[in-house]
C-alpha cells in the first residue's frame, strides 16, 4: 500500500533549480549580483573574486530554508538565506506557490466577468486591481466616464488604501512582537469592511468597479458612515502613534534597519512606499493623475533613508492623506449616474428588463456574450497601496481579453528583498519583508 | 485498539465524554492561511469575530503542536507537496477545515494551476464555503467541527484505513449523524 | 544626463507609432532591442516598469508599422521617465523558431524576476540573464502555460456543458 501511496502522494517539493545553491555551486556572475553589483557597474570596473573576501567559505556558512508556511511571510512566500551566524549574506525568495493562472483565466473570461478574476490577485486591496483593469478596458474603448463614476472610484480607491495600511500597520506590529497593534488594526478596518459590505455586498473581493463605472450607486446614509469611519480612524491613528512610534523597542528594530538607496530602489524597479522611503516623491496620483486626483488636495509623503521606519511612517502618514482626500470626496461629491449610459457597454437597470425588450436583450447579451472591444493595446497604471499596478491588455475585437497582463507592484519590490537583508540579522529579516508589504496574491498571479 | 469494542459502563462513558470536551474545547489551528481567505481567518482571530471563545485563538506556527489545519485559501500545484508535508507532521488526532470554495472544490479557478479542491491531498472534515467565507461562516464551521467531535467516534476512522473482517469480528461502527447547527431543515 | 527631450524621437531607423490612447510605442528590431533599450536608459527614463511577452499564434493579423514583418511572440518593454513623467512602449518581434532576446539586466536589474517569469510562461530565453529558471511554475513542469496551443487545464464539472468558452 505504501507503493501506491507513494506514487500518489508527491512528497517532495520541486523547486531544485529555483532554490538557493551551495556557494560553490554559484556561477560568479550570480555572486556578483548578490554582493550588491545591483548598479550598473561603470566602464572597466570589474568585479574580482577577491573582492568577495567578505563571505565566508562553504563550510562555515548555513543555507536555511524560511516558509512558504511560516507566520510571518506575509503568505506563501519562501526564502532561502545563507547565514553566517545571525547574519544574513544572500537571499533568494522562491515564489509560485499561489500562482493560480490569472492571466490565462482573464483570456477565458470576458471583460464584464474579468473584474472577478483580477480582484483576487492583491486581495488587501481589491477595488485597486478591478480599477485598473476597468481604466485600461476604458482606455481602448475609448469612453468617458460620467463625474460621479470617477468620484465614487476614487473615495473607493481611497478607503481600499487606509483599510489596507491598517492591514499592514496590524501585521507589521504582530511580526516586530506587539499583538495589541494586529487587535488594533483589524478592529478599524472592519470598521471600513462594513462599509464596503453595505456598499459592494462583499467584505472582500468585491467585484464592483466594472468598465463603464461601478455596479451599484452608494447606499443611502454614505455620508453619515464616511464621516464615522474618518472620524474613528483619525482617534485611532493616536493610539497607534503612543503604541509604536515613540516607542524605543519599535524605533531600535526599525530604524536603520533594511536600508536602500534612491539609486537602487531605481535600479530594481521598486515603486510605492518603497521608493518613496528613499526619498524620491513618485506617487502616480501626484505625477500621472487618473480619476479626480488632481482636483483634491493631499501630500504625497517622503523619506530620507529608505529604512523600515521610514516605511512605516510613510504607511501611517498616507492613512492620514486618504483620510484628507476622502473628506474632500464627501465633500464635491457631484451627482449624476453611476456608470456610463452607453448600451453596448453598461447593462441595462433591472427594473427595466421587465418593462422593455430591448434592455432584456441587451442585459442577455452584455452577461453571456459580452460586448466587443476595438483592437489595440494599452498600458494603464494606477497606485496601489503597494507601488505601481499597472495593466498590460491587448484586445483583438473579441468579447474576451487576448493578453491581460497585470503588473504586480509585490512582484517587483520582492527584488529588493535580497539587497535589504544583506548584512543584517535574521530578525530583522523578519520586519523587513514586512516592510517590503509583499501580497503573494498578486505576486504570483 | 481497545477503544472502539469498549462497552461503555458509567464511569468509561464519563471518560470517553471528558476526552472529546477537552479535544474540542482547545484545538489549535496552524498557520495555513494561503490567499484571500487567510485575510478572513486573520479577522476570525482578531477582536470582531473572536475565536479566542473557543479556545483557538493561537495559530501554531509548528504543525507538531496543532491540532486542526484550516487550509485557507487556493492550493497551487507547486505548494501540494507543501499542504501534504505539514498535514503528516501533524499529531492524531487532527482535523482539516477547507476554508473557501477554492480550497473545497478549486473555485473560480478550472485551471492547470490550482489543485481542484484540496481534498484530493489531505481528508477534509468541513467544509466551509464563501469566496472568501464570512468571519461567521468559518466560526460555523469550526462549531461544526467542535459537534463532530463531541458526536463521532473518539478514534475516527478515515475512509481506506477500515479495519478487516477479522479485526471487526461482527462489531459493526457507528457513524456519527451529519449535524446541522441553526439551519433550518 | 541627456535631456530627455532629445529621446522624443525615438532612436533613428526604429519605426514608431502612437497607439490606443495616445501611448507612444517604439517597434525595433530584435538584434537593435537592447541598443535602444540603453538610449532611453541613458536618455533619462530610470525605471522598467514592465516587461511582457504576448503570444499572437492566434491572432497573426494585427496592424504593425510598415516593413515590420509579424513574428509570434511579441516582447513589450515599458519604460518610465520620473523627470519627464511619460512612459514609452518598446515592443520587438521575436520568432517561434528562435526565441531567444537580449536581456536588459545590465541595464534594468529590476527586469530580473519578469523576464525570469516571460521565460516561465511563454519559453522566450534572455541572454545575458543570470539566473534563467522557471519562477512561477515548479521545475519540472513541461510547456509553457501561458502559450495559446497551451489549454486551459479546466477539468469537467458536473452540470456544465462540455469544456468550452463559458
Amino acid at each position: 500500500m505504501s507503493d501506491d501511496l507513494d506514487e500518489l502522494f508527491v512528497h517532495e517539493t520541486a523547486e531544485r533549480s529555483q532554490e538557493l545553491a551551495s556557494r560553490a555551486g554559484t556561477p560568479l556572475s550570480e555572486l556578483q549580483r548578490e554582493v550588491g553589483s545591483v548598479l550598473r557597474l561603470p566602464e572597466g570596473h570589474h568585479l574580482d573574486v577577491a573582492d568577495l573576501d567578505v563571505e565566508r567559505p562553504d563550510d562555515e556558512t548555513m543555507i536555511i530554508n524560511m516558509g512558504p508556511q511560516h507566520p510571518s511571510t506575509h503568505g506563501v512566500l519562501r526564502l532561502m538565506m545563507e547565514l553566517d551566524g545571525e547574519t544574513v549574506l544572500r537571499t533568494k525568495p522562491i515564489i509560485g506557490y499561489l500562482h493560480t493562472g490569472m492571466e490565462k483565466t482573464g483570456e477565458e473570461l470576458t471583460y464584464q466577468q474579468g473584474a472577478t478574476n483580477v480582484t483576487r490577485m492583491d486581495y488587501l486591496s481589491p477595488l485597486n486591481n478591478e480599477l485598473v483593469f476597468s481604466l485600461a478596458i476604458e482606455a481602448l474603448l475609448g469612453i468617458e466616464l460620467p463625474p460621479r463614476a470617477v468620484w465614487i472610484r476614487m473615495l473607493l480607491s481611497e478607503l481600499q488604501r487606509v483599510s489596507s495600511h491598517l492591514m499592514w500597520t496590524a501585521t507589521n506590529g504582530m511580526d516586530v512582537g506587539s499583538t495589541t497593534m494586529m487587535i488594533f488594526g483589524f478592529r478599524e478596518r472592519e470598521m471600513l469592511l462594513a462599509f464596503f459590505e453595505k456598499t459592494t455586498g462583499l467584505r472582500m473581493n468585491h467585484n464592483f468597479i466594472r468598465p463603464g463605472g461601478t455596479a451599484a450607486d452608494l447606499p443611502d446614509g454614505w455620508e453619515d458612515d464616511i464621516d464615522l469611519i474618518c472620524e474613528n480612524v483619525t482617534l485611532r491613528l493616536g493610539d497607534y502613534d503612543e503604541l509604536l512610534t515613540g516607542q524605543p523597542i519599535f524605533r531600535e528594530r526599525m530604524e536603520g534597519v533594511g536600508a536602500l538607496s534612491a539609486d537602487e530602489a531605481l535600479a530594481l524597479s521598486a515603486t510605492g512606499p518603497i521608493l518613496r522611503s528613499t526619498g524620491i516623491p513618485w506617487d502616480l496620483r501626484r505625477t500621472m493623475p487618473y480619476l479626480a486626483y488632481d482636483q483634491v488636495d493631499f501630500d504625497v509623503i517622503i523619506g530620507t533613508y529608505g529604512d523600515n521606519f521610514d516605511r512605516y511612517a510613510i504607511r501611517l502618514n498616507e492613512i492620514r492623506e486618504s483620510l484628507k482626500i476622502i473628506r474632500q470626496v464627501l465633500e464635491k461629491m457631484p451627482s449624476g449616474d453611476y456608470r456610463v449610459q452607453d448600451k453596448k457597454v453598461t447593462p441595462p437597470p433591472r427594473a427595466r428588463i421587465d418593462e422593455s425588450m430591448e434592455a432584456l436583450i441587451h442585459h442577455f447579451k452584455v452577461f453571456t456574450e459580452g460586448y466587443k472591444v476595438p483592437e489595440g493595446e494599452v498600458y494603464v497604471a494606477v497606485e496601489s497601496p503597494r507601488g505601481e499596478l499597472g495593466c498590460y491588455m491587448v484586445s483583438d475585437g473579441t468579447s474576451k481579453p487576448y493578453r491581460m497582463h497585470i503588473r504586480a507592484p509585490s512582484f517587483v519590490n520582492l527584488q529588493s528583498l535580497p539587497v535589504m537583508l544583506r548584512g543584517g540579522l535574521m530578525a530583522d529579516a523578519v520586519a523587513t519583508i514586512s516592510s517590503v508589504d509583499p501580497v503573494m496574491g498578486e505576486v504570483d498571479r | 485498539m481497545g477503544l472502539e469494542d469498549l462497552q461503555h459502563n458509567f464511569l468509561t462513558g464519563r471518560l470517553e465524554d471528558l476526552v472529546k470536551w477537552a479535544r474540542r474545547s482547545s484545538v489549535w489551528p496552524v498557520t495555513f492561511g494561503l490567499a484571500c481567505c487567510a485575510i478572513e481567518m486573520m479577522s476570525v482571530g482578531a477582536a470582531d469575530y473572536d475565536i479566542s471563545r473557543f479556545g483557538m485563538e493561537v495559530f501554531r506556527a509548528s504543525p507538531r503542536q496543532a491540532d486542526l489545519m484550516i487550509v485557507a485559501g487556493r492550493v497551487s500545484q507547486k505548494m501540494a507537496p507543501v499542504l501534504r508535508q505539514v498535514y503528516d507532521q501533524m499529531m492524531e488526532p487532527k482535523w482539516v477545515i477547507s476554508m473557501g470554495v477554492c480550497a473545497s472544490t478549486g473555485g473560480m479557478f478550472n485551471n492547470y494551476a490550482i489543485v481542484q479542491g484540496v481534498d484530493q491531498i489531505v481528508p477534509v472534515d468541513v467544509y466551509a464555503p464563501g469566496c472568501p467565507p464570512n468571519p461567521e461562516t468559518l466560526l460555523h464551521a469550526v462549531l461544526t467541527l467542535h459537534e463532530k467531535i463531541r458526536t463521532g467516534e473518539i478514534t475516527r476512522r478515515r475512509a481506506g484505513e477500515a479495519p478487516s473482517a477479522e479485526e471487526l469480528a461482527g462489531w459493526v461502527p457507528e457513524r456519527p449523524e451529519a449535524v446541522r447547527l441553526g439551519t433550518p431543515k | 544626463m541627456t535631456d530627455v527631450a532629445a529621446v522624443e524621437l525615438p532612436p533613428a531607423g526604429v519605426a514608431s507609432a502612437v497607439s490606443t490612447a495616445g501611448q507612444q510605442v517604439v517597434f525595433p528590431d530584435r538584434a537593435r532591442y537592447h541598443e535602444v533599450v540603453a538610449v532611453y536608459h541613458d536618455g533619462g527614463f530610470e525605471l522598467l516598469s514592465d516587461l511582457c511577452v504576448v503570444d499572437y499564434l492566434s491572432h497573426p493579423g494585427r496592424s504593425l508599422p510598415e516593413g515590420l514583418a509579424a513574428e509570434r511572440f511579441e516582447l513589450v518593454t515599458v519604460l518610465l521617465s520620473l523627470s519627464a513623467r511619460r512612459r514609452v512602449r518598446v515592443r520587438v518581434q521575436v520568432p517561434e523558431a528562435d526565441p531567444v532576446v537580449d536581456s536588459v539586466f545590465d541595464l534594468y536589474p529590476g527586469a530580473e524576476a519578469m523576464e525570469r517569469e516571460a521565460y516561465d510562461m511563454f519559453g522566450v530565453a534572455f541572454d545575458g540573464h543570470p539566473d534563467l529558471t522557471r519562477i512561477l511554475m515548479p521545475d519540472d513542469w513541461e510547456g509553457h502555460p501561458l502559450r495559446k496551443d497551451y489549454g486551459v487545464g479546466r477539468v469537467p464539472v458536473q452540470f456544465k456543458e462540455a469544456p468550452g468558452p463559458r
